[in-house]
């Protein structure tokens, strides 16, 4: 009996026997590399719900699954689902729905959404101005149960779980636009500290809703260049203006690399550290001198074992607002040094738009398939670079390199950086 | 590494009071808790007593951007931190880890009102429903609708950077922050956290989602364990619990006073079914707490009220806990959903703290779905 893998601080190295994703480009693999390193956009004009006087009229919708009438718990969840099986049918683990590990998954927080809140008004109508007493009224007429359970915020986790016949107590997650890469943090370390083999992770977002957009738009969030949509979403160029907003879902399967190893399963990367820092600054915006974010990538590299030399590609947060992308130049530019000039670094945002809750799992996919293909996704959209950011942003065109470590970032309002480094080797 | 682990800060409010020792007095008083019949009637809630904010939360503009459920859990958390020793101490809290457990939402009722009032009236509801959210929400609302800005504003407030984690998903969300802040500690992966969660009760969109499913209570008040031969049901109560959780070497090292030790979370959530919640909470019973000494031991109960799983529950505590006392902590403060386990980790390890006890088992039953359990001792 051979001895056990052990990474350079003598834990269990983290192996990636499964990946699913689906995004405004499409569902699976295959379509979704495909579109990414042909660079096409899913941005587009938006069709779910009547943009009149919106400013932002665009964004990555997730078309062509049928979540109706669309309600964004329904729509996360369905798309969670055909992430997880894609995922867990590639890495041939456990028995169909007896996966043999905990569930954690990102999901949109859920709320009550306007056609449910009408249709509650309507049923304990009394006459009056509507007030929340009528709503409560409409729910004692019992006739709006099915929606209690829709609107729980543990509910699309637990059908998940039972779904994929994960163990134990599954997690909801949230971490703002860094909720993806936590729950790939969170599998991570349950397999280190020995508690499981195998993790199911995943992020889901599907929450494109007229509230939720109309709430980015007002704290100046989102891109306004509607015209033309495919445009709009400009990470790292001079004319960002804002991100677009995008849907979708991703699922990584990770599992402990001998007991992939024992199973004889195909090893599609690893996840060799995590790294992860709050923020006290402010409540959306990111600290000016960028020590959260340098902190966490920094951590992630080491947690890895690695020196910032090592990194020879970044899949940036790159949401395109003003802000986060100077601000990532900037943490970027502080652990790399003059080399990150020449690394690249490329916004798969500049293509699904932010897809948010499901972003850093999405980003985890295209960064696992950029070791694999030995091919880095472009950044869309880059025709007028930002003098102050100088960085490699492999403009417009898919690249072919050979890429061994890869820095993936996540950050989030409320202070959140989540940073990931995978690989294609064990260390 | 499988390190001892200490709690060594509670901060905690609800209807029964500011702080742990007022929660410890009512629960030594026994009398029935706070009820308010009316403001939501045929619905009732727990309000959480008057609080002095500014005691944690000094700048005005920090509370302004806050709603209810954020500022009672920024306010439990700085009495978490301050009890710890931990307040201000911007080394430690650098790397103090933080899992919260949070809901979220909070409407601007009276737009609301309002956008309801006028869509069956308007040609074309889509686009008023724009024209009006567009010109009538406060950009900073958000702010107190996403889950995880209830640990952005701790950070914000106390300047907690470790890591910062929110878990949702209602009760289950309380019982495995606790569980994943101790495996990582019991680990060695981490050394210390910030561990809770905050519910504000008394707004009528949160009542609204248990209504639509019948389970809040609406008759006179009456113990959590005396609503079963009516339907059951839980009434909401608002408040917060958080916890300073740490390695007891690291928490030795600083000079901390530990108020009692946690030695094992554990927690699950098989399908519900008939006999379920039994089964899983017996099965906990057995992993930890299998030597539980019950005439030095007390059990706090996070039953909800909800009809069968709190029979089930009682039923495993009548077999399990013997003639220990059993304190059902629904009846202190009603039911406060995400942080009910917090909840009643705090009151287990501060009855512990003071002597009143040498073991303890804290149960937490989702009214819905999840199980928990957590055994604490006496340290000395």
């Amino acid at each position: 009996m051979t001895s056990p893998h052990r990474d350079r601080a003598g834990r269990p190295l983290v192996a990636v026997t499964g990946l699913g994703i689906v995004t405004s480009l499409g569902e699976g693999k295959e379509d979704n590399w495909a579109a990414l390193t042909a660079g096409q956009s899913g941005v587009k004009r938006l069709s779910r719900f009547p943009v009149a006087g919106l400013k932002t009229t665009i964004a990555a919708t997730v078309d062509f699954i049928k979540a109706e009438p669309f309600c964004a718990p329904a729509l996360s969840q369905e798309m969670a689902m055909r992430a997880g099986a894609e995922a867990v049918g590639q890495a041939g683990i456990g028995a169909p729905g007896d996966f043999p590990g905990p569930l954690f998954i990102a999901v949109p927080p859920v709320e009550m959404e306007w056609p449910h809140r009408r249709a509650l008004a309507e049923a304990g109508a009394n006459g009056e101005d509507v007030t929340y007493a009528t709503l409560l009224a409409g729910a004692r007429t019992g006739k709006f149960r099915a929606w209690y359970e829709l609107f729980l915020f543990g509910t699309v986790a637990e059908n998940v779980a039972r779904c994929f016949g994960t163990k134990g107590s599954p997690i909801s997650l949230s971490t703002a636009c860094s909720s993806g890469a936590t729950s790939i943090q969170l599998g991570v370390e349950a397999i280190r500290r020995g508690e499981t083999q195998a993790a199911l992770c995943m992020g889901t977002d599907g929450s494109v809703h007229p509230e939720s957009l109309i709430r980015f738009s007002l704290l100046s969030a989102l891109s306004t260049q509607n015209d033309p949509p495919e445009g709009a979403s400009k990470p790292f160029s001079k004319n960002r203006d804002g991100f677009v907003m995008g849907e979708g879902a991703a699922a990584v399967v990770l599992e402990d690399y001998d007991h992939a190893l024992a199973r004889g399963a195909k090893i599609l990367g690893f996840v060799l550290g995590c790294g992860e820092k709050g923020d006290s600054f402010h409540r959306t915006r990111s600290s000016p001198d960028g020590a959260p974010a340098i902190a966490a990538i920094e951590g992630a590299i080491r947690d890895a074992g690695l020196s910032p030399d090592d990194i020879d590609y970044v899949n940036a947060h790159g949401t395109s607002t003003p802000e986060n992308d100077k601000m990532e130049a900037l943490g970027l530019a502080s652990v790399l040094g003059e080399r990150m000039k020449s690394v690249p670094i490329s916004s798969n945002k500049s293509m699904v738009g932010h897809t948010l809750t499901a972003a850093g799992a999405v980003e985890a996919v295209a960064s696992l398939m950029t070791i694999a293909t030995g091919r880095i996704p472009p950044t869309i959209n880059y025709n007028v670079p930002d003098p102050a950011i100088e960085l490699d942003v492999v403009p417009n065109v898919a690249r072919d390199a050979n890429v061994r470590y890869v820095l993936s970032n996540s950050f989030g309002f409320g202070g959140q950086n989540t940073c990931l480094v995978f690989s294609g080797e064990p260390g | 590494m499988d390190r001892e682990i200490w709690i060594t800060g509670i901060g905690m409010v609800s209807s029964a009071g500011v702080g742990v020792a007022a929660h410890l007095e009512a629960l030594k008083k026994g009398d029935a808790p706070q009820v308010d019949n009316d403001s939501f009637a045929p619905y009732r809630v727990h309000p959480v007593v008057a609080v002095p904010y500014e005691q944690q939360i000094p700048k005005k503009a920090d509370q302004r951007q806050m709603e209810a459920w954020q500022k009672l859990g920024v306010f439990a958390a700085g009495m978490a931190l301050d009890a710890a020793g931990l307040k201000g101490d911007a080394e430690r809290l650098g790397r103090l880890e933080m899992i919260v457990a949070a809901g979220g939402g909070e409407r601007d009722y009276a737009v609301d009102g309002q956008i309801l009032t006028q869509a069956p009236l308007s040609e074309h509801p889509a686009e008023m429903l724009n024209e009006r959210l567009m010109s009538d929400i406060r950009p900073t609302m958000f702010l107190a609708q996403l889950s995880n800005l209830l640990a952005g504003n701790i950070s914000i407030v106390h300047g907690v950077t470790g890591g910062s984690r929110t878990f949702m998903g209602e009760e289950q969300a309380g019982v495995d922050a606790l569980r994943i802040a101790e495996a990582r500690i019991r680990a060695g992966q981490a050394d210390a956290f910030l561990v809770g969660g905050s519910y504000n009760a008394e707004r009528p969109d949160v009542l609204l989602i248990y209504a639509m499913a019948d389970y809040l209570w609406t008759h006179e008040y009456a113990p959590v364990t005396e609503r079963e031969d009516r339907g059951g049901g839980f009434i909401l109560g608002s408040g917060s619990a958080f916890l300073v959780v740490e390695a007891a070497d690291v928490a030795r090292a600083r000079g901390a006073t530990p108020l009692a030790r946690l030695d094992a979370v554990a927690s699950d959530m098989p399908a519900r079914k008939p006999g379920s919640v039994a089964a899983s909470l017996d099965g906990m019973w057995g992993r930890i707490a299998a030597d539980f000494d019950p005439s030095r031991g007390v059990v706090f109960s996070g039953a909800t009220g909800a009809v069968g799983v709190t029979a089930e529950e009682q039923s495993v505590l009548a077999r399990r806990a013997g003639d220990a006392r059993v304190h059902v902590t629904g009846d202190l403060f009603g039911h406060l959903v995400e942080p009910q386990f917090p909840a009643g980790v705090a009151l287990a390890a501060a009855a512990l703290s003071e002597g009143l006890y040498d073991d303890a088992v804290v149960t937490g039953v989702g009214h819905r779905r999840g199980e928990g359990s957590a055994r604490l001792s006496r340290v000395g």
